[in-house]
């Protein structure tokens, strides 16, 4: 069961995710201090430690859509947040599965801060309003790269494979 | 089955006869681009090879170009000694295209990679960021990835696990009326299809409206097709494509013109009439949210923006000069103009336009992405406004999400800067 921390609404762009004020800092260990750094309460949680791993955002259409910048990834995979979002926008979704981050695709999604989730590989059921949507599979190309870990790994079994 | 020109650049990159939509390839990369995020590309390179054995090479130094434009001059120490780690790894791997904050070569990376030549139509591009789209303009399929996605590039030289994406055929028809721009034309396709209409797919455009217009319009389109979720804007390549390679960017031909097969299949089709077009406006804090420029004139504005890398080209700062010789901007009125490159700057310079804009008050910035991004050279302050020919409005875009921006063509924003609020450029003499 994982706690919905975050709700938030369509074309949630990388700007809100990771403000281009910060993009000098670049390293995944060093980005989660300014994840949504202009929504102070939840930039504060996420500062101060104060989220269970496995937690939840929960968007809707198009998160993530703007920059190509992975800062926006990374800073949510440190806390190590889940995204449910009803769709998500390319390169960000392309980014997250690169590095790891779990996106859940759950076109239906209805889910309020503090609701308890179950978030499954074929559905995700709100359990504090006992309904369940539907997941829509990841685009299959990508499943590979989750399948082995994130594209790092992936990439190092290519290379010493010569391929 | 017909293919679209992606298809058929996929397919040719990926040495087979042919790919349908959905298809997974892992074509090969001729152009990997990275600008000061080389920093991160470097950094998760370096994973790749982590405990292999192996030392860090990168697959052909001659295909990675690396060009600093987002925050020149560094603007924090902590960006000077991320472009520091980038120099010092340009020169042990021997990568030989390198745009450094140099007057005699650098500008914002999609200004440099066309006008320098390393654009081909029917070739492969990355490059870690998302405007990459611009370079669909000369005719190649260009598209931007993260930062780990450039790492496998430089490591094994394709894109890994790329699907074919479905193609919207855009047909422009009609001529552009005067004060109408690429951008108005960019702006309304953006508010129809919407900030997610395009995602995952390509749009190809097509049409006696786009056949006219010189690259420099073609790579204004194409750069924001992202902001409708595109994967990437393409224009098949043609004699004006030619032109621009032969006359501006120093190639030699022959070139390979790829274009679409008559019954290749579209995901969706859509025609526009830039006859009928009036300039528009994206409104704040989406850059779908677009109105003809009539329903938000009046709105008082506190900075303008001319430049980026979707309107810093030449033509674009010859538009604002035509309208403000012998004006001046509007007093509490601050205006920003970044060309796009440092060659554009001199032109400019030489030609008197950037004495035209100092005289009518503008601040010439520097080559580069300026304020577009919200880093530093032009933050907004609380309850401020900016109209900018910039391609983002999201909130806290130019650094300050307790203001608000507005996109607009080069034009409307000089027209509006005489005003001081959003004004139709065809209603200034």
């Amino acid at each position: 069961m994982a706690k919905v921390v975050f709700k938030i609404g369509d074309d949630v762009s990388t700007d809100t995710i990771y403000p281009g004020r910060f993009m000098a800092t670049v390293l995944p260990s060093e980005t989660p201090q300014y994840a949504f750094a202009d929504s102070p309460e939840f930039n504060r949680l996420i500062r101060e430690k104060k989220i269970e791993p496995g937690s939840v955002i929960v968007a809707g259409q198009n998160f993530g859509c703007g920059s190509s910048r992975e800062q926006a990834a990374s800073c949510l995979k440190g806390p190590d947040l889940v995204v449910v979002a009803r769709g998500f926008a390319r390169i960000f979704l392309q980014n997250s599965i690169n590095l790891g981050l779990r996106t859940v695709i759950c076109p239906e999604i209805e889910a309020s801060e503090g609701d308890d989730l179950e978030v499954g590989l074929d559905s995700v059921t709100n359990r504090t309003r006992g309904k369940t949507f539907a997941v829509s599979p990841l685009p299959k190309a990508r499943q590979a790269i989750v399948d082995a870990g994130g594209l790092i790994p992936y990439t190092r079994k290519l290379l010493l494979e010569n391929k | 089955m017909g293919m679209t020109v992606v298809q058929k650049i996929l397919a040719g990159a990926s040495g087979r006869r042919d790919v349908s939509v959905g298809d997974v390839v892992e074509p090969r990369v001729d152009i990997a681009m990275s600008h000061e995020n080389a920093a991160l590309v470097i950094n998760q390179f370096n994973e790749v090879f982590k405990d292999t054995g192996r030392t860090p090479k990168v697959w052909d130094p001659s295909k990675i170009v690396i060009i600093f434009d987002h925050r020149v001059p560094a603007e924090s120490a902590k960006t000077a000694t991320n472009q520091k780690k980038i120099r010092d790894f340009v020169q042990k791997q021997g990568i030989p295209n390198f745009h450094d904050v140099r007057g005699d070569e650098g500008g914002i990376c999609h200004q440099v990679l066309p006008e320098n030549g390393y654009i081909r139509p029917g070739s492969v591009v990355v490059g870690t960021d998302s405007h990459t789209t611009s370079h669909g303009a000369l005719g190649a399929f260009s598209f931007g990835i993260g930062a780990t996605e450039m790492a496998a590039v430089w490591t094994l030289g394709r894109v890994l696990n790329v699907e074919v994406p479905g193609t919207i055929r855009v047909t422009v028809g009609g001529r552009f009326p005067d004060g109408v721009a690429p951008k108005d034309l960019i702006l309304y396709l953006i508010g129809k299809l919407t900030a997610e209409g395009a995602n995952f797919r390509v749009i190809e455009f097509h049409g006696d409206a786009i056949r006219k217009l010189p690259t420099s319009g073609r790579i204004t389109i194409c750069n924001m097709t992202v902001e409708a979720g595109a994967t990437s804007g393409i224009v098949p390549a043609d004699e004006e494509t030619e032109r621009y390679l032969r006359e501006e960017a120093g190639l030699s031909g022959p070139f390979d013109r790829v274009a679409p097969d008559p019954d290749a299949v579209y995901a969706e089709e859509v025609a526009v009439d830039v006859g009928a077009l009036a300039p528009q406006v994206a409104c704040p804090h989406t850059v779908d949210h677009v109105k003809p420029v009539g329903e938000v004139a009046g709105t008082k504005v506190d900075q303008i923006v001319i430049g980026s890398c979707t309107n810093g080209r030449f033509d674009d700062l010859e538009t604002a000069a035509r309208i403000l010789r012998g004006k001046k901007i509007a007093k509490g009125v601050r205006m920003l103009v970044f060309p796009a490159s440092w060659r554009i700057y001199k032109r400019a310079l030489k030609e008197g336009i950037l004495e035209t804009l100092v005289d009518s008050g503008a601040v010439i910035v520097n080559p580069g992405c300026g304020c577009c991004l919200g880093v530093h050279q032009g933050a907004l302050g609380d309850g401020e406004v900016a109209l900018s020919t910039t391609n983002r409005n999201f909130k806290g875009r130019m650094g300050n999400p307790n203001a608000e921006v507005y996109l607009c063509s080069p034009a409307t924003a000089a027209a509006s800067s005489v005003t001081g609020a959003i004004t139709d450029p065809r209603k200034v003499g």
